[in-house]
């Protein structure tokens, strides 16, 4: 039940939105979270939105792990 | 990335990294060390990958006491079992939850007795049967860490902002901080932790200094893909190889130094700190949340007056030195051959991030 998973904002109705994993679309409560704007990806546990996922943080994340399985080939 | 893929999800279960991250690890990695993964979702994660092959034998994973069922005492079972009796009262729960069994009854036979209990996804969909039932009382059995508290926390505003007054919370909600410390105070060594990511998305980085700065032990915030724990685990080697040990964020994408104001705003809003109980750990101090004086008609502990006793855990069941690292599934007696997840003895094999019930899907 702790599972947070991924979510991209769709559309936003007052405090609620509805948000999409993959292709399957979810309610999510915004009462947990500030400056939520459709499009942006949050990490949707329990029906609440708790935190945005930064893209910039995510792309040196998964830059840097490109970077190393360049150098090293398995 | 394949355009169906998920994104944030799939570049973090790329096998190519999770082999070059277990290459660096058993390159620099000496003493032996026990790492614990408090939370559920990273036990659940590490079994399913099979992340324990791709570690040398210097490191040992111990599960911690992160997952809200496992950690939920008898007591608090018995208390919901007893409430669900009364006359007119909806109980609502996450569904893990009505599975684990009290001293005599469970929350899922109650319902099969014919008890009005339901399980959701959301503490608002309680809410929203509270507002469809008006002639009847709906109890939401509050379990979990920073994570869902605030969760519970905003269903109680929102229920006070449309005056629903037919809606109660029984809290069994935890803080990690405390317990975190009770374990490093504890009879097993652990040298680090891999911290819970999504409490620490609520709660920021300060919580965990008092591990690092006063019992010197590494901490890294972990994101849930075998990426993201192995990458952890090489941060958390490092650290006590070299003996420096501080607090490290591996989870950046999620994770803010501060956490979420507002979530956390929320929650201490409603909650106070009490003492609570947690299966494995006993009475631990500060480490609970209660309803605040403030929202008091809110409480369904102070609302309702029914009959709890102390309690006892199932006989031979060593969940609660599971929780706590001191021993492992395997050296349960009755593990695979009385307890099951079809037939649960105790909690650790009720929930899906319970370590028993990790091991019986994954290894056994
Ligand atoms: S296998 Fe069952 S009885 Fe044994 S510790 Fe786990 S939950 Fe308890």
């Amino acid at each position: 039940m702790c599972l947070g998973v991924p979510a991209r904002v769709l559309r936003i109705e007052g405090s609620e939105a509805t948000v999409a994993i993959g292709s399957v679309e979810y309610k999510s409560s915004l009462l947990l979270l500030n400056n939520v704007e459709v499009g942006d990806y949050i990490l949707l546990h329990a029906g609440f939105a708790i935190e945005k996922i930064d893209p910039e943080e995510a792309e040196v994340t998964t830059r840097l792990f490109n970077e190393i399985s360049n150098i090293e080939p398995e | 990335m394949n355009p169906e893929g998920l994104r944030y999800i799939d570049e973090y279960r790329n096998s190519a990294l999770v082999v070059h991250l277990s290459h660096q690890i058993r390159r620099i990695s000496t003493k032996p060390v026990n790492l614990m993964e408090v939370c559920g979702g990273h036990t659940y994660a590490i079994y399913k990958n099979g992340l324990k092959d791709f570690l040398p034998d210097t490191i040992r994973l111990l599960s911690g006491p992160g997952c809200p069922v496992c950690v939920s005492s008898q007591k608090f079972v018995d208390h919901a079992i007893e409430l669900g009796k009364l006359n007119g009262v909806i109980l609502t729960t996450y569904g893990d939850l009505i599975r684990v069994p009290g001293s005599i009854s469970s929350l899922e036979k109650e319902k099969a007795g014919g008890a009005d209990i339901r399980m959701v996804y959301s503490v608002l969909d309680a809410l929203e049967i509270a507002k469809q039932n008006r002639n009847k009382q709906v109890v939401f059995l509050g379990i979990g860490f920073e994570t869902t508290a605030p969760a519970s926390a905003a269903a109680i505003l929102q229920a006070a902002k449309e005056k629903v007054r037919n809606f109660f919370l029984l809290s069994a909600h935890k803080v990690m901080p405390p317990a975190l410390e009770a374990l490093a105070k504890g009879d097993t060594r652990i040298d680090g932790f891999i911290a819970p990511g999504h409490v620490s998305a609520i709660t920021g980085y300060g919580i965990y200094q008092k591990l690092s700065k006063d019992y010197h032990r590494g901490v890294v915030i972990s994101g849930f893909e075998p990426v993201d724990i192995l990458q952890s685990v090489l941060m958390l080697v490092k650290q006590i190889e070299a003996g420096h040990y501080k607090v490290e964020n591996e989870y950046t994408r999620v994770v803010k130094a501060d956490g979420n104001p507002k979530a956390l705003a929320v929650m201490n809003k409603v909650f106070t700190q009490s003492d609570t109980e947690w299966r494995g750990l006993g009475i631990v101090p500060k480490s609970g949340l209660a309803v605040s004086s403030e929202f008091e008609s809110y409480d369904a502990n102070l609302k309702f007056d029914v009959p709890v006793h102390d309690s006892h855990p199932p006989k031979g069941c060593i969940c609660g030195d599971i929780l706590t690292g001191r021993k492992s599934p395997s050296d349960c007696k009755l593990f695979f051959s009385q307890c099951t997840p079809v037939n649960p003895i105790g909690a650790c094999m009720v929930s899906s991030e319970g370590a028993c019930s990790v091991f019986y899907r994954f290894k056994a």
